[in-house]
């Protein structure tokens, strides 16, 4: 049954407040960095006005933030932390102990340009510096997202088939700080969906065990694939907790957004906020008469390898949107999960890879008309994969 | 509860043998004098890296008989924190049994790369006793330097040679950066006193917030010296004043251990081969040098006490 | 002489059969790794006719495998001692002595 829901008016970042706050979280434990600031403002707000039950650390550190929130995670607690660019570069060591240690710990992450230099706006080069740490990672595109994906993150995390960390990512400012319409559920509503959280494994003195032991050669690699199947499970489950969001709240989440797709011969792949770009360049495109589509990526972590291949192999061109550089790869994180995909199907497609939205800068859907033009010049010339190139980058 | 004798100390033992501790080790007297002194509370052990936690660990053997858990190096002052934030409310919630929580790290653990976790949880004021076994260098790695070294140790970072007579600083006031925060209890111990060492870590879970033990402990690899002479090693260091035994109360500085028979620093330091350059002709002004600053620091903790004393 | 590690016997575990993120839900099962293996030179032996039970022994051992007896008297467990000699050497009626191992 859809439940009642409220119209609000919220920045992401309280969005995801609300989120953590309905959430029967036992323990937050954060660092104010920009652009999350909001977040843990907002959530001490709620502590201070007695609307949150979590205990709150206000840590001297974002390696700190993680580290507690590990503790409270392992003392059996359903723990929250955000933060962005050189707050989760602080935690980079932190962030593996969290994945294997098997801690189902929900971060949202305000991506934000790495330094130097030193920039405060939107880009992924923090979150995809980060994507072999073992966590899930899933991509919001609006507020609305930003709410939805912080609630169900929890239920996916906590799994006892899947029981890993989660990093929410919402672009900077394009989403923390921009104020949308959203609609958010009763607080018993979610209280029923997202009951306190029960481990089955945890410091307890009536069943001692030992936590984050010594793994030599012989157990080491044992441990890792261990950790692959719990993150591939959450390919299976992911759909199958979003369902049960969609019965509640009438939102429909899947782990790619296709736009256009059906028949599409060139398409727009994306992360974010600026998939909503890419949708909008999409329809301009075939108002023009080219058959083109969108398809956006929501799950990073477990990268949706099936899905994605699905939607793009009928495509002849693909343009992959890389909102980071990859120092000296050929391509981008996103061109590199794609790429490998289409190998040897469909005639092999042209797969043009472009970096954008650098530190903030802006993108806009004629940028992406751009883009794909460029792709189609590729195409006819026969370069079928080219290395990638800057968008919209002064010489 | 107070430890009479020996005799009447609890026989459980919450670290099992098998460990792979150096034939020796002084670790191991650190944890299971402080878990006999706690014999009625249900505890959880956070373990910094360090020996300990690698030779207690190792996968699929594990030492421990308590919950126990282990992150990383420089962290385990905000671990802690966020286990006690936690079991307070879980336990309040009656969802889970409530324990108290022991630190153990070491000092590489405790002066250098965790002393900003520590710091920020000494100052939040969580509930939870911290132990650092304090083996004066990164023994784990094979004796390095660290800021508990003392003044002209030899070790693999600080040689001993012709230009330079080992680590030329003096080892960190540790105990004055945590009274510094203002926490209720602050003690140092040494694993050749037993009873005092109890003592303490009873005071120290049984009061409310944090609690800070500094405890020497002998390691023979790195200092090099007879593996039999571990605990005499720690007697000596307390009796020689280099390792006074104090405890700091709300602030307030008491000497809980005045040795009968002061000993010489040199003496202490003689069986000791990270020791063994200053005892060269050309380095006995060093020697004199250690003397006096360990003389000049007995003073001070004596006029501590006496301030604390009278106000 | 025993001279085997129990580690290099046993059947290493899949992992299927393991517990989630490194965790040992067997407490103290590192009894199982008989450290003794590790002592080569010499072993404390404990002349209990002299023994006051002071227990010194038994709380300053590292291991810890001296136990304490019914009897009141001490035991050394060999399958961990190290011999590292701290008993022997602080033993105040000397009643603990090192014998090399080739005896």
């Amino acid at each position: 049954m859809i439940m009642k829901q409220k119209s609000v008016a919220l920045v992401g970042d309280q969005a995801v407040a609300h989120a953590v706050r309905q959430s029967n979280v036992d323990l937050i434990a954060a660092y104010p960095i920009t652009p999350q600031t909001i977040i843990v403002e907002t959530l001490n707000e709620f502590l201070s006005n007695g609307e949150l039950s979590a205990r709150y650390i206000n840590v001297e550190s974002e390696h700190s933030a993680l580290s507690a929130v590990i503790g409270g995670s392992l003392a059996g607690g359903r723990t929250f932390t955000a933060t962005a660019s050189q707050g989760l570069g602080l935690m980079q060591e932190v962030l593996y102990v969290a994945s294997g240690l098997r801690c189902p710990i929900i971060m949202a992450v305000t991506t934000r340009a790495m330094s130097a230099p030193i920039n405060i706006h939107a880009d992924h080069s923090d979150v995809m510096g980060s994507r072999d740490a073992g966590w899930m990672q899933i991509f919001c595109e609006n507020v609305q997202e930003a709410y939805d994906l912080t609630l169900m993150a929890f239920r996916l995390a906590e799994r006892d088939d899947v029981l890993l960390p989660i990093m929410v990512n919402l672009d900077g400012f394009l989403i923390s700080h921009t104020m949308e319409d959203l609609k958010i559920l009763e607080d018993s509503v979610v209280s029923e969906y997202l009951p306190p959280r029960v481990a089955s494994l945890k410091l307890d003195p009536e069943r001692p065990m030992t936590f984050g032991s010594f793994a030599l050669p012989d157990y080491y690699t044992e441990f890792k694939r261990q950790q692959v199947e719990g993150i591939e499970n959450a390919l299976r489950a992911a759909p199958e907790e979003w369902k049960r969001f969609e019965a509640l709240s009438g939102r429909k989440y899947t782990v790619t957004r296709p736009h256009f797709m059906d028949g599409a011969e060139i398409a727009l792949v994306s992360m974010g906020t600026s998939a909503g770009t890419a949708r909008y360049a999409a329809s301009k495109m075939r108002e023009d008469g080219l058959k083109v589509g969108a398809l956006s990526v929501r799950l990073f972590r477990p990268f949706p390898s099936e899905e994605v291949k699905k939607a793009l192999v009928n495509v002849n061109v693909i343009v992959v949107m890389d909102r980071t550089v990859s120092f000296g790869a050929y391509g981008g994180p996103l061109f590199n999960e794609i790429t490998p995909l289409l190998y040897g199907t469909n005639d092999s497609p042209t797969i043009a890879n472009f970096i954008y939205g650098l530190g903030g800068r802006d993108v806009t859907w004629r940028m992406m008309v751009d883009a794909t033009e460029i792709a189609l010049k590729k195409k006819k010339t026969g370069e079928k994969i080219p290395k990638a190139q800057f968008l919209g980058v002064r010489e | 509860m107070s430890f009479t004798s020996l005799k009447n100390l609890p026989l459980k033992e919450s670290l099992a043998p098998g460990h792979r501790l150096c034939d020796g080790c002084g670790i191991p007297h650190v944890v299971r004098y402080a878990l006999k002194a706690v014999d009625d509370h249900s505890v959880v052990i956070v373990n910094a890296t360090g020996c300990l936690e690698v030779c207690t660990t190792p996968y699929p053997y594990t030492s421990w008989r308590v919950p126990y858990v282990h992150t990383l190096f420089g962290n385990t002052g905000a671990v802690a924190s966020g286990i006690v934030e936690t079991i307070e409310k879980l336990s309040s919630e009656k969802r889970s049994q409530y324990f108290d929580v022991i630190v153990f790290a070491g000092d590489g653990g405790t002066f250098d790369i965790g002393l900003q976790a520590l710091s920020g949880a000494l100052e939040r004021g969580h509930d939870f006793l911290y132990i650092c076994y304090d083996n004066e260098a990164y023994m784990n790695t094979g004796n390095q330097r660290s800021s508990a070294t003392p003044m002209y140790s030899r070790t693999t970072t600080s040689y001993a040679g012709k230009a330079i007579p080992g680590k030329l600083e003096r080892k960190k006031d540790i105990i004055g950066i945590v009274v510094a925060h203002g926490i209720k209890y602050a003690a140092t111990a040494s694993i050749s006193h037993w009873r005092d060492y109890m003592t303490k870590v009873r005071k120290g879970v049984e009061v409310k917030g944090p609690a800070f033990i500094h405890v020497l402990q002998p390691c023979q690899t790195g200092w090099r010296y007879d593996p039999a002479l571990t605990i005499k090693m720690a007697k000596m260091a307390v009796d020689a004043n280099v390792f006074p035994l104090i405890e700091v109360e709300k602030g307030k500085y008491k000497i809980t251990y005045r040795p009968p028979k002061k000993i010489l620093v040199a003496d202490y330091l003689k069986p000791q081969r990270r020791f063994a350059h200053l005892f060269l002709p050309e380095n006995d002004h060093l020697i004199r040098q250690i003397q006096q600053y360990v003389d000049q620091n007995w003073e001070r903790l004596n006029k501590l006490e006496k301030f604390s004393e009278t106000g | 002489m025993r001279r085997k590690f129990l580690s290099s016997k046993q059947k290493l575990k899949g992992w299927k059969e393991m517990e989630m993120g490194g965790t040992i839900s067997t407490p103290g099962s590192s009894v199982d790794f008989k450290v003794g293996e590790f002592r080569t030179i010499q072993r404390p032996v404990i002349d209990l006719s002299r023994c006051t039970k002071c227990y010194i022994c038994w709380a300053e051992c590292p291991e810890p495998c001296i136990y304490r007896k019914e009897d009141g008297f001490v035991e050394i467990d060999y399958d961990f001692c190290k011999g590292c000699g701290i008993c022997a050497e602080d033993c105040p009626v000397k009643c603990i002595h090192m014998v090399p191992e080739a005896e």
